[in-house]
């Protein structure tokens, strides 16, 4: 079966540097700038794939690329090099780089939704609830407004939004009801991959615990392929079958998330589980 | 010492050339007129433009001051109206300083017009083929509201990306009930691009829709010339179950020529008359309701 997500060799170097410089950094040079250029390596030689309804993890320390990986994905960066498919393009035939800017970030409407940790950045903070989500819903060319109000009702519901909130600005918001609307946002057009870079970091724990548990719920429900990008391995565990360990910029090992989390095999994973169990 | 006779003005002196009286030089004029053809290409995108020093302060309709000095010839007729009405203080200075500097024909006939200069309205009479409308435009960009960085907005223009100026008007519907945007309603033209209707109210709007005349607007503050050629589509931005409504004031009618009325059959854009108590309407195209007048289609 096609993949609904899958990239092959994602590499991205920040600054100066060419793909020769790659050759002094990673893991086993515990090191992501070049010696020789000063060029950062920050992702190289990334490949997974995602199927629908499965959940991917990305787990990694600070600094280790997970982020850029997935704003690679999406588009919010060019990588140096590699490919991105979805199946929703083109069955999976068109890799994602040769899209014209335009084309890219149309994807984001309807094909490839991204949750950020900070709404602010998935969100219009001076826009409504409602209007945040009547956002992607226009851009995929609602224009009923009667419609678009019943859509985005039905989002809060689905998301544990009040509905009497619906139609204040998100920025008098909490935290983590920002995060639910985000997510609605994200899901308003039903769209087969969803990225999900850090969702419950900043929220304390029992508002994270709740954010997670509808994260869960919902991947399970909608049955869209997710990527979730994390530091905390509760979130990891909970919510990902299978995970990719990333350490200076490259994967280190993958596997399914609870055998690696029982027994994993490279060494920085040993260390970075060791420290997560205390 | 020449300087010192009191007869020969310092400034005549200093002036290079005082055969011509005009405010544009013919490259100022063909510049502008390049900006006119490609905006009439492209209906609807802003072109830019190097607006030029005019002696009215910017943003007091020097874009459609030079879209004018720049079209008109020997041979035609221009009217020139503020809010609807050729003797407003504004549009009578315009039409002087057009008709001192061009030597250009002035009407307050719309239908003898070749070009008419307009801020606030478009006339109530259809403009013909062989007719211009240049609208002075205070700001041009329609998006200004809901993005202020200026790459963003060419991006959005570019992608034909307006889900936002939808959310706006979608915010709109939610905090008042009504789409409350009056005057520059946003417009989609030729299925293409969004475009600033200002400042006309949505009475108008439906006179710029497949109209049989050239509608130029130019906003000299901003340095932007666009365009909505003749039988091109002008449709206001709405969505599908909130129909697009004009301005009505129930139960006004023009106290002149009685237009609005219910046995007048016809209807016309009204403002209401300063300082009447209870409210005295008058039709805002002055000149169409004096032709209605005079005509003898009202009974006085």
């Amino acid at each position: 079966m096609t993949p609904a997500l899958r990239v092959d060799g994602l590499g991205k170097i920040y600054g100066p540097g060419t793909t020769a410089d790659v050759a002094g950094t990673g893991p086993g040079f515990n090191r992501v700038v070049s010696p020789t250029s000063g060029g950062i390596v920050a992702a190289w030689d990334v490949s997974f794939e995602v199927g629908p309804g499965e959940a991917l993890g990305v787990i990694g320390e600070s600094g280790s690329g997970k982020s850029t990986v997935m704003r690679c994905i999406c588009g919010d960066e060019e990588p140096t090099t590699g490919s991105i498919r979805l199946a929703s393009v083109d069955g999976g035939g068109t890799d994602l780089r040769t899209l014209s800017p335009a084309r890219r970030r149309a994807l984001r409407v309807d094909r490839l939704a991204v949750v950020y940790q900070d709404p602010a950045e998935g969100l219009d903070l001076r826009l409504s609830a409602g209007g945040n989500v009547a956002e992607r819903l226009t851009a995929a060319g609602w224009r009923n407004f009667g419609r678009i109000r019943e859509r985005a009702s039905e989002l809060m519901l689905r998301t544990d939004v009040p509905l009497d909130r619906m139609d204040d600005p998100v920025r008098e918001f909490s935290g983590g009801m920002r995060q639910r609307v985000q997510l609605a946002k994200a899901l308003a057009n039903n769209p087969p991959v969803v990225l999900l870079d850090e969702p419950t970091t900043g929220l304390d724990a029992s508002v994270a615990a709740s954010v997670l548990d509808l994260i869960r719920d919902l991947l399970e429900e909608l049955g869209v392929a997710a990527v979730v990008v994390s530091h905390d391995f509760a979130v990891i565990e909970m919510l990902t079958q299978r995970v990719v360990v990333m350490h200076h910029g490259r994967i280190v090992e993958a596997g399914l998330t609870d055998q690696l989390l029982e027994d994993p095999q490279h060494p920085y994973s040993q260390r970075l589980v060791g420290a997560a169990r205390g | 010492m020449t300087l010192l006779d009191p007869t020969i003005s310092p400034v005549a002196l200093l002036a290079a050339d005082t055969s011509s009286r005009e405010l544009l030089d013919e490259f100022s004029k063909r510049e502008i007129r390049r900006a006119v053809l490609t905006a009439v290409a492209v209906p609807g995108y802003q072109v830019p433009f190097a607006s030029r020093e005019m002696p009215v302060a910017r943003g007091w309709g020097s874009g459609g001051l030079q879209i004018t000095l720049a079209l008109v010839g020997p041979e035609d007729t221009v009217k020139v109206i503020d809010q609807g009405e050729d003797a407003g203080v504004n549009a009578a200075n315009l039409r002087r300083l057009i008709a001192d500097t061009t030597g250009v024909d002035t009407t307050t006939v719309a239908g003898e017009a070749t070009i008419v200069q307009t801020r606030h309205r478009v006339p109530e009479d259809a403009l013909g083929d062989d007719q211009i409308l240049v609208l002075q435009v205070p700001v041009p960009e329609p998006l200004r509201g809901v993005e202020r960085d200026m790459t963003e907005l060419r991006r959005m223009h570019a992608e034909g990306d307006y889900a936002r100026m939808w959310v706006s008007l979608y915010e709109d519907l939610v905090r008042n009930g009504v789409i409350t945007q009056t005057t520059g309603y946003p417009c989609l033209v030729g299925g293409r691009y969004v475009m600033a209707t200002t400042p006309i109210p949505r009475w108008d709007i439906p006179k710029l829709h497949r109209s049989a005349h050239l509608s130029l607007f130019g906003a000299g503050r901003e340095k932007r010339i666009y365009a909505v050629p003749p039988h091109t589509d002008v449709e206001p931005l709405t969505f599908d179950d909130v129909p697009f409504e004009v301005e009505r004031t129930e139960g006004a009618s023009c106290h002149r020529c009685g237009a609005g009325s219910p046995d007048s059959g016809v209807e016309s854009f009204l403002v209401e008359l300063p300082g009447t108590e209870g409210g005295r309407w008058v039709c805002s195209d002055t000149d169409w309701c004096n032709r209605r007048l005079s005509s003898g289609m009202v009974a006085r």
